[in-house]
Parts: structure tokens; sequence; C-alpha cells
């Protein structure tokens, strides 16, 4: 089992509809999206897992006024995935001018969109989504 | 460990202005050692903040320009800090720990922006690169989303209806254009209302266009010196009594973004090098780049509990001539005064060292003798605190 999870493993993972992440040996935390060490104890005693990609959503926002080169208005949440990691994503089906305070607390599945990549960023990006429930 | 002290203070007018980046930090710079009774070859470094030169000018680099600009001998090493929001307070607070551990005697510190010259949708995609740029820029994610976010957990941890708190949040608004229209060099120098602000274009939902500070130009700068040196050349050197800074990590780790955690680990730092408690502070220039961020720093700061902080400006206690222990934002804050990224810190220390002084005028916080300054950079991921007073 592989102990190192970059950004393109992670990325090829999404774009196959796999949501990886690393479980601590040390203390049992789930760490996602990958980095180097544990994100409770820093630990790098981590093994690569499949993640389940559910999780509830804790808070979000509607976008109305973006950067130049987006969309609005879009939905915009932090979602504490099934693993105990947290993640942020888009809503995507839902009317966003529909977007309250009901949407704290519900069930997500989570999967990805490839979103082009500003000239600054360094190419396209696999950006997490989430559909209620 | 040797003591610091703050001297000359000095900030431009913040707003839109013609002026560049480097004319903006030469205008405040020179008047801060001027006010200090020094020239510039009394000046043994430069800590020089600025964020976004590259895309406001095309400009990488800056430091040296800025050296030369306000002709600092070469012998003095000029450093560009980069902090996001949080730039020349971090500056400053270097200079501090220089002059405190012996390294040099005298430091000007301060920081220039023009954000206002990127105009906002460009201004808007620059500031959401301090988001994390794998996993949370591509999101869309944006600085009023991320403290719109805050809010709406807020409301939700705290059974606070949101309805209810954007009244309050609106309070905070209202208070800092109220303390902005007594600031000459304010951005906003106008007073709003409440349902000004609650008619307003919504931006990031809850937060509206009121709720939200704006893209400045402006620079300021400070002198920093050890603390005989600063009692030989001026009447009210203002102390340094204890500085802290924290760093944590994308939002996605911090998870719960109703507490601030890099702002409980900095200012308890801050707060146990002065040995004294929120209570002991008189004046606070905290950063309430969103109405909702000055609530959070409220309570982080420990003026209030968690969860309590939410309706202070409504009941009146954070106001000038109000009836709270403290007085939040006599400068008008971001809101009002205005936020040129790379300048606000050394604004917000302006501000406090003038209160301190007795010299704040109009906005003048009676017996203010200690004041906190409190700057945030980016996702909530860089806090810095400074604690000052004047005579001991
Ligand atoms: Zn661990």
């Amino acid at each position: 089992m592989s102990t190192e999870l970059t950004f393109k493993q992670y990325q090829d993972g999404l774009a196959n509809d796999v949501f990886w992440g690393l479980l601590c040996d040390d203390c049992g935390s789930y760490t996602t999206p990958p980095q180097k060490v544990c994100r409770s104890c820093g630990s790098t005693a981590l093994q690569v897992v499949e993640l389940e990609k559910s999780g509830f959503i804790r808070t979000f926002t509607v976008i109305r006024v973006a950067a130049e080169g987006m969309n609005p208005p879009f939905v915009v949440a932090l979602v504490e995935t099934a693993s105990g990691a947290w993640v942020m994503g888009n809503v995507i089906n839902i009317d966003p001018n529909e977007a309250g305070m009901e949407l704290i607390g519900r069930k997500v599945t989570l999967s990805s969109r490839p979103v082009k990549g500003d000239i600054y960023a360094c190419g396209d990006i696999h950006s997490l989504c989430f559909t209620l429930l | 460990m040797r003591e610091a002290a703050i001297l000359g203070v000095a900030m431009t007018p913040f707003g839109i202005s013609d002026k560049t980046n480097l004319e903006l930090f030469a205008d405040a710079g020179l008047e801060a050692i001027v006010h200090s009774n020094l020239a510039p070859g009394d000046i043994q470094a430069l800590f020089f903040g600025n964020c976004l030169g590259d895309f406001e000018e095309g400009q990488l680099h800056m430091a040296p320009f800025a050296h030369s600009s306000i002709g600092l001998p070469m012998s003095t090493p000029a450093v560009r800090f980069e902090c996001a929001c949080a730039t020349a307070t971090v500056a400053i607070r270097q200079a501090v720990q220089m002059v405190q551990g012996g390294i040099y005697d005298v430091i000007l510190a301060g920081g220039t922006e023009r954000a206002a010259a990127m105009g906002t949708p460009l201004a808007t995609r620059t500031f959401a690169m301090a988001s994390q740029a794998q996993y949370e820029t591509p999101t869309g994610i944006t600085f009023p989303g991320v403290f719109a976010m805050a809010a709406h957990l807020y409301s939700h941890r705290y059974g606070i209806p949101l309805v209810e708190l954007k009244r309050h949040l609106a309070e905070v608004a209202v208070k800092n254009h109220f303390h902005g229209s007594k600031n000459p060099k304010a951005h906003f120098q106008k007073e709003i209302t409440v349902e000004k602000v609650l008619n307003g274009m919504m931006v990031a939902d809850p937060l509206q266009l009121l709720d939200c500070c704006p893209f400045s130009d402006g620079a300021a700068a400070v002198v920093i010196a050890e603390a005989g040196k600063a009692r030989d050349l001026v009447k009210k050197p203002i102390y340094v009594a204890g500085t802290g800074q924290a760093s944590a990590g994308p939002l996605y780790i911090q998870q719960d973004l109703t507490h601030v955690k890099a702002r409980e680990v900095s200012v308890k730092m801050a707060y146990d090098e002065a040995h004294l408690t929120p209570g002991d502070i008189d004046v606070c220039e905290l950063h309430d780049c969103f109405t909702m961020a000055e609530v959070l720093a409220i309570e982080g700061l420990g003026f209030y509990d968690f969860g309590r902080g939410y309706d202070a400006a409504s009941r009146g206690e954070t106001r000038l001539g109000g009836k709270g222990t403290v007085v939040v934002n006599p400068s008008g804050g971001l809101k009002a005064k205005g936020h040129p990224i790379g300048a606000t810190g050394a604004a917000q220390v302006t501000e406090i060292v003038e209160q301190l002084r007795g010299e704040a005028g109009e906005r003048q916080v009676d017996g203010a003798k200690i004041g906190l300054v409190d700057t945030l950079g980016g996702d909530l991921s860089t806090v810095c605190n400074l604690i000052l007073r004047g005579e001991k």
C-alpha cells in the first residue's frame, strides 16, 4: 500500500470517480485533500485509502459577485465527509436563488467536475461537487 | 531582551488615488521618518508590505524601489512582506522583534497597495488567490464568501435566526461608518443606516454590499526603535507591550469557521507577554473586512464570550462614547477607513498610536492607555496582534 498521495493521484482519482484520502496509523484520522502529514496529529504514518463519497453540509454561501471569469450565482459549501475530513465544493443540483439555511445539515453525495484553470493556475482542475439527496 | 517603541506614524488618505504604489509609500514613509525626528539615513532596515503589486502595476520586487524612492542608504536592506491582509502588521512585528533582539536600532515598516486601481472583477479574482489554489479557489470561493459561510454557520450554531443576525451585522457597519465620518483620511466618511445596509446588493449570501469593506488605495508606515533611543527622539514614544502571530491551514482543515483559531493562539501570546487581559484594553483596531469578521474578532480577542458578540454594536458597547469597556475601530475600521491590504496593519497601528498619544481629535477615546491591533490575513489563516501602551 502506498503511503503517499500526490495532488495528481488525487486528481486522477476524482476523474475516475474515486475519492482518495489518507488514514493515519497513529490516531485513526482521515486526511483529504492529501498532504504529507496527518491533519490531526502530524504523523507521516499514513495509508492511502478510498473514502466514501458522502457527507453533510456544514455551511454554505451563494457567490453573487464573483472573480472575473466565473459565472455567478453559484453555491459554495463546506461538507463534513463520512470520513470526518471537511472539503470545499459546489452544490450543483439546486437553484442558487432557492438556497437557504435549511441546506445546513443536508446529506450530499460527492463527485467532481473539471474546472478550467485560470491563466495564472497550473492547468485545469477536478473540483468537488455536492449533490443533495 | 530590549524594549521596542514606536516613534513616528503616518498614513496617506485611503480611497481612490492616482498615485503609484511607490509614491503612496514615499508619502507615508517620509512623514513617519520626519515625525520621528530622524532622517532617511538613520533607518537601518525597511520592512515593506505589498501584496498584489504585480497585478496592480506589473511590478514585482517593489521593496528596493520603495527604498530608493525615500532615499534610504544602500547599506539599509529592503525586504518585501506578504501575508495577505495581515502583511503590514507582520512586517511591524518582525521589526519589533529585530529591535528587541538587538539586530537593529531603527526600522521603517509599513506597506502600500492599489487595490481600487485593479477594479472589482480583477481585485476579487486576485484576493481569491489567497485561498488554497488546488482545493478551494476552483470552487469560485471569494473573500466575502468565506465570511458569509462563517455567518451562516454562526447563525446555525448559536440558534440566532439569520434575519436577526443580519440586522446586528448591519449595526456593525453603521457604527464603523459613524467612526469613519470623523476620520478625514477614511475612504468612506458618510454615515449610513441599517436600512441602507439591508437594501444593498447581495455579494455572498448573507453578506450585502455594505457588510463588505471597499477595495482601497493607500499606504501607511511607522518607525520602530529601541525604547531608550525612542525616548531621546520623541516626546511620547508608544511601547510595544506584547505581540503574537499564528498560522492556520486551509478552511477545510480549520473546519469550524466561527472560531478563528489562529487568532486565539496569537492574541494569547500577546496578552501573556504584556501581562494583560482583554479587560485591560481601552481601544482596539481589529480586522473588520466584513461585518461578520468584527463579530468573530471581538469574540476571539476575548472581549465577548463565543456566541455573544453578535449584538455588541447594536447595544452601543463598541462605539465611541459607548457604554462598553473597549471602543472597537474608532478609525472607521477596514469597513469605512478602507482596506489597501498591504498597508492596513500599519494604518491600524497609526490609529492606536494616535489614540494613545491623545491626538485622535474627534475620534479620541477618552483616557485610552492600552490599545490592541488585530489583523487577519487570508482565509483566517494568518493572525497577527500587537498590544501597545503609552506611559507605564
Ligand atoms: Zn494522525
